[in-house]
């Protein structure tokens, strides 16, 4: 896992990757705290980060992209499969080193708040608390990146679907509030999600039963719930955008309250995602 | 060294290795030979744990490649058909992490390093960027990364393939070096090329193993017997008859009657096929007809290898992810 670690590094540092993602980072937050801190004379730092966020759409997709669809496209993963070592430590090793990579600039910005401090009252408990937030938002973000890179041999497919996926995302809780919010409404958006699942999941095993038989049993269970209580359905869908929303959960810190369970639902999607990755790399080897 | 057992390969409904059963033993240059889409790179691939089988299994060293990948694959160094580098590195970047994933250290990995590079040939090309290196020079680095960890087994997967003449020369002399300090296991669709260099022959088609020897005892197994084809003047029965005093003959087949000539095809074991012609020319003489034209025709390898790999119809080569067998032929 280290050699994997220090060689992505090495890629990063050695190649523009790593400057143009940490450049972005730190011109758009630096436009954030000119606007807000300097010129709106606001000491809130973490308004900042909430404006900031939306520069992720951009460069986490620029900064996966390649991560795992270039081994493909240059048949190295060949050389990972067969050195010994695990998927598993591919992944972590891919992925720490895309931690390293976002980690520099935001240490750079974890300065900022001090620098505020010196010409007035800044409260930092809110602005770490956000900063440590947008960290693993961040993360979840850049592990989205890593699943989609394993998805395909081009990189520019990879990114271009990152960008759609994240954009998406953040702009999931503003789209909820026009999607039908009627029981048969959410009922039928469901049943399409299921299919998808299942069109997913045959792409992703080549397994034409088990792709089928889940999109039918869900397809099924969503049908007998929506007969016996339809009333469960109701709001159901604008619901669950919002609550898939990585972005609006970090909105919450910027108002000021450290949410341990956004911190956990972060967690859980990097795990995830991650855990979707190395399946990803290991069903290479089963096709 | 290495066992494989019944190992199957299913891509859909077509069956890239059927069955294969072989086993390895250390010392030896192995021969990996079959037309394209024979199941050659499938076999590695699987052998070095970058594919599953649909069934069977891989042994190295008693380590089953599936259940213990981490110390069966310590004992092979693979070249992939396409070797697998980075090209935005430089040789000495790549051989360093590759020996580092291979759980290399410190001075250990620096002097591994540098004998990898002396073995092959690279160290005058060790600082240039990878991608503007000869296929040639590619080749060896992808070779120097298979040996970095001193692995027991080296595989390589069609090695010559696209190389220039001298290059594959050179490639050629670096295996049986290599030969001396590991057990090899190269494929190739190139008889010559299996026949000078090593000392083991597995024969595949179809993802069947159809022979297995070294390249005497697979002459001496598969030969069809030498052949004398005659035209003579008299009858079948005149030539019969003077035939049956002659030793080592086999067969005699007529291929052609128009009285008074005759054309025969005259089958002979004997190890030296001019000691048959000669006698065939003494009795013909002796006996006063007119043996009016004799030619003679060797069995060898290329024909078995032909015969093997060609009697069933060709099916459209395997690995539909990519890892496709095309070559471009090249016989020297």
């Amino acid at each position: 896992m280290i050699a994997v670690l220090k060689h992505e590094l090495k890629n990063y540092f050695h190649s523009l990757t790593a400057y143009v993602f940490g450049a972005f980072l730190l011109a758009f937050t630096g436009i954030g705290a000119m606007l807000y801190n300097i010129q709106a004379a606001v000491s809130n730092f973490e308004y900042v980060l909430s404006f900031g966020s939306l520069v992720f759409v951009v460069i986490v997709p620029v900064l996966t992209m390649r991560v795992i669809a270039e081994e493909r496209k240059q048949k190295t993963d060949q050389l990972l499969y067969s050195l010994p070592i695990t998927t598993s430590q591919v992944i972590a090793g891919k992925y720490l080193a895309l931690l390293v990579v976002y980690l520099i600039p935001l240490c750079i910005i974890s300065l900022y708040p001090l620098v505020f401090a010196q010409f007035g009252e800044v409260c930092l408990r809110t602005a770490y608390g956000s900063i440590l937030a947008f960290f693993v938002m961040g993360a979840a973000l850049i592990a989205l990146g890593v699943f989609i890179s394993s998805l395909t041999d081009n990189q520019g497919l990879a990114a271009g679907i990152g960008v759609a996926v994240i954009l998406l995302n953040y702009y999931s809780v503003s789209l909820s509030e026009y999607v039908s919010a009627t029981a048969a409404g959410s009922a039928i958006a469901l049943a399409v999600i299921a299919l998808l699942l299942g069109a997913v999941i045959y792409h992703l095993t080549r397994n034409g039963n088990l792709a089928y038989w889940i999109s039918f049993v869900l397809v099924l269970g969503i049908t007998a719930l929506y007969v016996v209580d339809s009333s469960i359905f109701e709001g159901l869908l604008p619901d669950i955008m919002e609550k898939l929303s990585l972005f609006e959960r970090f909105n919450v810190f910027v108002n000021g309250v450290f949410d341990m369970t956004a911190i956990v639902f972060y967690v859980t999607v990097i795990a995830f995602f991650l855990f979707l990755s190395v399946q990803s790399l290991e069903k290479r080897r089963y096709n | 060294m290495i066992t494989v057992e019944h190992l199957t390969k299913c891509y859909g409904d077509f069956m890239a290795v059927n069955d294969l059963s072989f086993s390895i033993e250390e010392g030896h240059v192995y021969g990996f030979l079959g037309p394209n889409g024979a199941g050659k790179s499938t076999t590695m691939n699987i052998m070095t744990g970058c594919l599953s089988a649909t069934a069977g299994h891989v042994r190295i060293d008693g380590h089953d490649i599936f259940e213990e990948p981490d110390k069966a694959k310590r004992l092979i160094g693979y070249l992939p058909e396409q070797p697998p580098l980075y090209m935005n590195e430089t040789p000495v970047e790549y051989l360093r992490f590759v020996g580092e994933a291979k759980g290399l250290r410190g001075q250990e990995l620096t002097a591994q390093v540098q004998s990898v590079m002396e073995q092959t040939k690279i160290e005058d090309v060790k600082h240039r960027s990878i991608s503007a290196l000869s296929k040639g020079y590619k080749q060896r680095l992808g070779i120097a990364q298979a040996l970095l960890g001193n692995p027991k087994v080296i595989i390589l997967d069609e090695p010559t393939v696209g190389l220039d003449p001298i290059q594959i020369i050179e490639i050629r002399d670096l295996i049986r070096q290599l030969g001396q300090s590991h057990t090899v296991i190269f494929s190739s669709h190139i008889l010559s090329e299996v026949q000078a260099i090593c000392d083991q022959i597995l024969i595949i088609a179809r993802g069947k193993l159809v022979a297995f020897g070294g390249p005497e005892e697979l002459e001496k197994q598969l030969l069809p017997p030498n052949e004398i084809t005659i035209t003579a003047e008299g009858s079948e029965e005149d030539i019969r008859a003077l035939a049956a005093g002659i030793p080592h003959i086999t067969g005699i087949s007529v291929e052609a009657a128009e009285p008074p000539l005759v054309t025969v095809r005259i089958r002979t074991d004997a190890d030296n096929i001019y000691d048959t012609s000669r006698s065939l020319f003494f009795a013909f003489a002796k006996s006063g007809k007119a043996l009016l034209e004799m030619s003679l025709k060797r069995a060898n390898l290329e024909d078995i290898f032909i015969e093997l790999t060609e009697s069933a119809p060709p099916e459209e080569p395997a690995s539909p992810d990519g890892q496709s067998e095309e070559s471009e032929d090249i016989n020297l």
